[in-house]
């Protein structure tokens, strides 16, 4: 049988990086076919190559669909030939209604003027094709994540549908619904829909794929007919085997104690009822790294804001303790004066006023500790912001430099001295080195070394796995907002880890 | 690695100060030669004076408006809150005969409670500031109305007119020249240039790049000669106003605040990048909330001294107050997305406003075109900044 999409040596060169590196991809009419791979693999470029978001002649190698060389210019002449694609955050209006939704840019309409009534009618027939009950003039905003799920599927059968990609469905919806959505995609197999599935969901794999196609570093590593799946082989073909980064050597001398988190929970800010974090119990030592590993989305910055002052989610649950007495974090300053720190993940977002200098910056979380009564002395202000210049090796003409001038790099020591001044015994660090380039990598694993070594302890998210690997003493691998795993450093793998994500689903270890 | 390379951001910060202040320059010297073209001398004591008495008002909204658009927000209630205290005022004095001693402060905390209603819901519900002080301007600008009852309360006490037109009494007993006037104009003086050198030796210690030499004194001899030359024709006329001894103290002590205090500092923070601040450990919601009440007890005061100075209260009162005042912040540099803003700029700001009304009303141009003139030279103002912070 003639394939339907036939993606032949696909590269795409972003400025510096190889995001794909001759990618090969071969879609059969009428299947299922998965793809997997780590996060940043090049997933989500490829099917971006697909679906037109980076136009024909951004890329190199050919794309056949339907017998003809497919070159899509964007989204609208992809979506022409009946390509859909329904990425992980929703395109949908909320406060539009399903029938709005489902038509948006492609209304019902003669000469401009909607036509209700048939629009209505076709909403009702698209509805129950998707097998949702609700009223073509709800709004969108009153439907839940999986109900929302189920109209981007109707939206994209509006358009008469061919090859329908689905950029990790699941990925935020609960159990029961993410059932009712694989239900759905098999029926629309049975309807001769074809199907692309991004996910690193095992389970949901096996259960609807015919063909897996694994992606790594930009490059398609194998692809399997469904017999031949096993756990063993994708978690292998995921993970490949090659250490590119360094690390500096590090003398594992933990004390004893300090933090202990036990059977924490934590919900969904806004939604009452779903729970973000399950019963999570960890603990670290004096002077002790220790990794936190996952998928993303799986509940580790969610995790570390909830500790950080309840600046996450809602009811929360369980204690903390340090040095063995539970401590109250319920509010950022609280939980400062308790030892504790969070550097975000978000950098830009969360961590620094762009606009302010560097001083400025890294004085905000401690400004009692340069101010009299209230009023800032300024010198001793600049001389602690030198201070940490000089011992983080920031790279700046001075501390009156704004940090939107400074890289990325630069900035992350700028957030970790603002937090280091606050003088933390735990240190949270969110993607320490996301958005940072090799040089400066290093540059943070050292000063994460020489913490260790001052007797701080340090908890470090992340989605690199080789760097979890290379500089942690043990590692908690969560999965689902549930800890499904504790590996000491020796026995750590990136398999192990990998295994553990995959088969610990819904079990607790 | 590179060394990431910029130029100095103070120093562009600075390079903006001294624009507006040559920017004020300018339009002095641009309505002095205008003027004497009309026969007219536009620097004179009376018109000096009438600057500040006119003007006074603005200047103080504007140091309350600052903090509340650098927090993040606006305030547009500020002309109806202005009108309502003015009432309140006269209806304590004139109506029920109280003595200034007394009205003053509770008419501030009446500002101050105003603020503090206001805040409260931009604060700890989140509504926006634009809703609640519009709908804040409109509630007060009907209650100035039915506290009136739709007619004007006045007139005032000797006492409490002197808010506004009165002047320092001369101590030292000399009496023409002031003696008083001057010497807190030498004073004054002498702390531009001792304040000017302390910043400098402070900036070389904290490795900041030292604005040069002449740019330096050029811009403090040229102060302390525009210091000098207001001090010597006021000292000929009646001294030093009160209006302007409370706005000296006023400027003096908010940019103290803003630039020298913790939570000063935590205010721009806020209105920075307001997550971060948080994160921090900042309560942005109770120092948004404060910058709410600051500036109802900074209404109350302008709404006295307009009253003082009309020596009435009328329910037409503060109209157009919070546009003057949102104006001269951001021709002052203040940005519109908070976070930035500087006293000394506002009032600078305040005062280019001042001159021109008070230029243009001199020369006999009519309200139309001041309306038209005045407009363009916001646009400009904020125009010259964006354009700078792209470059």
């Amino acid at each position: 049988m003639a394939a339907l999409l036939e993606m032949r040596g696909i590269s795409k060169v972003f400025p510096g990086v190889r995001a794909l590196d001759n990618v090969s991809l071969s879609v059969q009419p009428g299947e299922i076919h998965a793809i997997c791979g780590e996060n940043g693999a090049g997933k989500s470029t490829l099917m971006k190559v697909l679906s037109g978001v980076y136009p024909f002649g951004s890329y190199e190698g050919d794309i056949i669909y339907d017998g003809e060389t497919l070159a899509c210019r964007n989204i609208r002449d992809s979506e022409a030939r009946g390509i859909i694609i329904i990425h992980q955050e929703l395109a949908l209006v909320p406060l539009l209604s399903i029938a709005e939704n489902l038509f948006l840019g492609n209304e019902v309409a003669k000469n401009g003027v909607i036509n209700w009534g048939e629009a209505y009618q076709r909403t009702e027939g698209l509805l129950k094709k998707v097998g949702l009950k609700e009223l073509p003039t709800t709004k969108v905003e009153k439907l839940g994540v999986g109900k929302q799920q189920l109209i981007e599927i109707a939206k994209a059968l509006a358009k008469d549908v061919r090859l329908l990609i689905l950029d990790e469905p699941t990925a935020a919806l609960q159990e029961n619904d993410s059932q009712k959505l694989l239900d759905l995609m098999l029926e629309l197999k049975a309807q001769g829909v074809t199907q692309i599935i991004i996910s690193h969901k095992l389970n949901e794999i096996s259960r609807v794929a015919d063909r897996i196609t694994v992606i790594r570093d930009g490059a398609s590593v194998s692809t399997m007919d469904k017999h031949e799946i096993t756990e063993d082989r994708i978690i292998r073909d995921m993970v490949g085997r090659d250490m590119a980064h360094r690390y500096p050597e590090r003398t594992l001398n933990p004390g004893p104690v300090l933090m202990e988190v036990a059977g924490w929970n934590v919900w969904h800010t806004e939604q009452a009822e779903r729970q973000i974090i399950k019963d999570v119990s960890f603990n670290v030592k004096k002077g002790e790294i220790v990794g936190i590993a996952g998928l993303m989305g799986t509940g580790r910055t969610e995790l570390a804001m909830s500790i950080f002052g309840k600046s996450y989610g809602q009811g929360h649950k369980g204690s903390i303790k340090m040095h063995g007495v539970e401590v109250d974090v319920s509010t950022v300053p609280k939980a400062v004066k308790a030892g504790i720190a969070y550097v975000t993940e978000d950098r830009k977002g969360l961590g620094l006023i762009l606009e302010e200098p560097i001083v400025k910056n890294i004085t905000l979380a401690n400004l009692a500790g340069v101010a009299m009564r209230g009023v800032l002395d300024k010198r001793r202000e600049t001389r602690v912001a030198e201070g940490y210049r000089k011992q983080l090796a920031i790279r700046t003409p001075g501390v009156q430099q704004k940090v939107v001038n400074l890289s990325g790099g630069n900035q992350q020591k700028v957030v970790l001295s603002k937090w280091l001044f606050t003088e933390p015994e735990v240190l949270i660090l969110d993607e320490p080195t996301r958005g940072i380039d090799v040089g400066a990598k290093f540059e943070i694993y050292t000063i994460m070394k020489e913490l260790a070594e001052q007797g701080r302890s340090i908890v470090m998210i992340s989605s690199e796995m080789p760097e979890l690997l290379g500089m942690c003493d043990r590692i908690y691998v969560m999965n689902e907002g549930r800890i499904v795993g504790e590996l000491s450093r020796a026995e750590a793998s990136q398999e192990k880890i990998m295994a553990l994500i995959l088969k610990g689903e819904g079990k607790a270890a | 690695m590179a060394q990431d390379q910029k130029s100095g951001s103070a120093l562009g910060d600075r390079l903006r100060e001294n624009g507006m202040l040559l920017a004020l320059v300018a339009i002095v010297a641009l309505f002095s030669i205008l003027l004497a073209y009309q026969g007219k001398t536009f620097l004179q004591p009376q018109n000096i004076t009438n600057i500040f008495l006119q003007n006074g008002h603005v200047i103080i909204l504007a140091l309350g408006m600052l903090l509340v658009i650098v927090s993040g927000h606006i305030d547009l209630s500020v002309g109806s809150v202005a009108a309502f205290t003015g009432a309140v005022a006269a209806y304590l004095t004139v109506n029920l005969g109280l003595p200034f001693y007394v009205v003053i402060p509770l008419t501030l905390i009446v500002g101050g409670c105003i603020g503090a209603v206001q805040g409260y819901w931009v604060a700890f519900w989140r509504i926006p500031s634009f809703i609640v002080t519009l709908a804040g301007m409109m509630v007060f600008r009907g209650a100035t109305m039915w506290m009136l009852g739709g007619q004007n309360i006045g007139p005032f006490p000797k006492e409490f007119q002197a808010i506004s037109s009165g002047f320092l009494p001369d101590l030292t007993g000399i009496g023409q020249p002031h003696g008083l006037t001057v010497i807190l104009i030498l004073l004054a003086i002498g702390a531009q240039f001792w304040l000017g050198f302390r910043a400098r030796a402070r900036d070389a210690e904290f490795g900041i790049e030292p604005e040069p030499m002449a740019l330096f004194m050029g811009r403090t001899v040229l102060i302390a000669a525009a210091t000098g030359f207001v001090g010597y024709q006021l000292a000929f006329l009646k001294g030093l106003p009160n209006v302007l001894v409370v706005l000296i103290v006023l400027t003096v002590l908010y940019a103290f605040f803003t630039e020298n205090t913790t939570m000063g500092r935590r205010i721009y923070a806020v209105g920075g990048n307001e997550k971060a601040a948080k994160l921090s450990g900042i309560n942005s919601d109770r120092l948004v909330f404060a910058c709410f009440v600051n500036m109802g007890v900074l209404a109350a005061l302008a709404g006295m001294m307009v009253t003082a100075r009309l020596n009435s209260a009328t329910p037409k009162a503060g109209t157009g107050f919070e546009l003057d005042a949102i104006a001269s912040v951001f021709i002052g540099g203040a940005s519109m997305t908070g976070g930035s803003g500087k006293i000394v700029g506002v009032v600078i700001g305040a005062l280019i406003m001042g001159v021109m009304n008070m230029g243009m009303s001199i020369m006999g141009i009519g309200i139309d075109y001041q309306q038209m003139i005045k407009g363009l030279v916001l646009l400009a103002a904020v125009i010259f900044d964006v354009y700078n912070k792209a470059k």
